[in-house]
């Protein structure tokens, strides 16, 4: 009478703590933790490392880290007045990628010098629409629109 | 920097990462495959930080930013065990997708860590 075989995981799982089932939200947060990570980590090191260069851009920078963190917090949330700031963040993060694209592209050095090289050192998360980031940013806030109009904060409270 | 063991570690990455998102599409829940495979890219992470101090040290310093590579190399380690912790917390599917997503975002960043170290000020 001995126990089936149990996998590592099945083992390692038994001692972790369990959720409920947040299904696809989960995948959406993650790509927001990368992007929080990207967009702080490159602006912490733009801003210790040459914020003379281009002030502007590493400014628009951090902004855009502060905007990742905050719609990552609130999604994770997403109840009361924290679907209310999930939306107007994703929506500012929308705006950002498509302003900051289009300055980045039609000006390159308006926000700074080469500010519109999108794998420069003086570069946004949203500069080219997210070029250096495989457009990632540029179809995450579209993402988050989407889960959140699936998600009305009605459905959700219950 | 060893430059072989940096496309061993993409290869690893990417392929872990294309491995866990079709499992996790596919509807597979976290199992020792998935898990295996980004304990690998975590472990070969591990060797590229003991890697990354020693070559500078044995006169083999990057082209690029030093800060900046370790900014990415420290965030990519990060990624994978937090993801595995996520998986065992969670267990749907949903969290093998998301150790697809890190698996790809870890290559990018390998990509990026090649670039800084053989490329960047060159």
């Amino acid at each position: 009478m001995s126990e089936p075989r149990r996998s590592v995981t099945d083992r390692l799982a038994a001692a972790a703590p369990a959720v409920g089932r947040v299904g696809v939200l989960v995948v959406l947060v993650a790509v927001y933790a990368v992007l929080v990570m990207a967009a702080l980590g490159r602006s912490i090191f733009q801003i210790v490392d040459h914020f003379g260069k281009a002030p502007v851009a590493i400014t628009i920078s951090a902004g855009s880290a502060v905007v990742y963190i905050v719609a990552m917090v609130a999604l994770i949330i997403h109840r009361g007045v924290w679907y209310r700031v999930a939306w107007v963040t994703v929506c500012v993060e929308f705006a950002g990628v498509l302003i900051v694209g289009f300055i980045t592209t039609l000006s390159p050095d308006a926000l700074g010098t080469g500010s519109g090289n999108a794998f420069g050192d003086t570069s946004t998360v949203w500069t080219v629409f997210g070029q250096g980031y495989w457009f990632v940013p540029a179809v995450l806030p579209l993402a988050g629109m989407w889960w959140l109009r699936r998600h009305p904060v009605r459905a959700v409270a219950r | 920097m060893i430059h072989w063991l940096l496309d061993v570690e993409l290869a690893t990455a990417l392929a872990a990462g294309l491995l866990c998102l079709i499992a996790g599409f596919l509807g597979r829940t976290p199992n020792d495959l998935v898990m295996g495979a980004i304990a690998l890219v975590a472990l070969e992470l591990i060797v590229q930080v003991v890697v990354a101090i020693v070559a500078p040290l044995a006169g083999n310093p990057p082209s690029g930013s030093l800060l900046e590579y370790w900014m990415y190399l420290v965030g990519a380690l990060l990624l994978p065990l937090i993801g595995m912790g996520w998986a065992l917390i969670d267990r749907s599917r949903w969290s093998v997708v998301v150790l697809g997503a890190i698996g790809l975002a870890v290559a990018v960043m390998l990509y990026r860590m090649g670039i800084i170290w053989f490329v960047q000020g060159a």
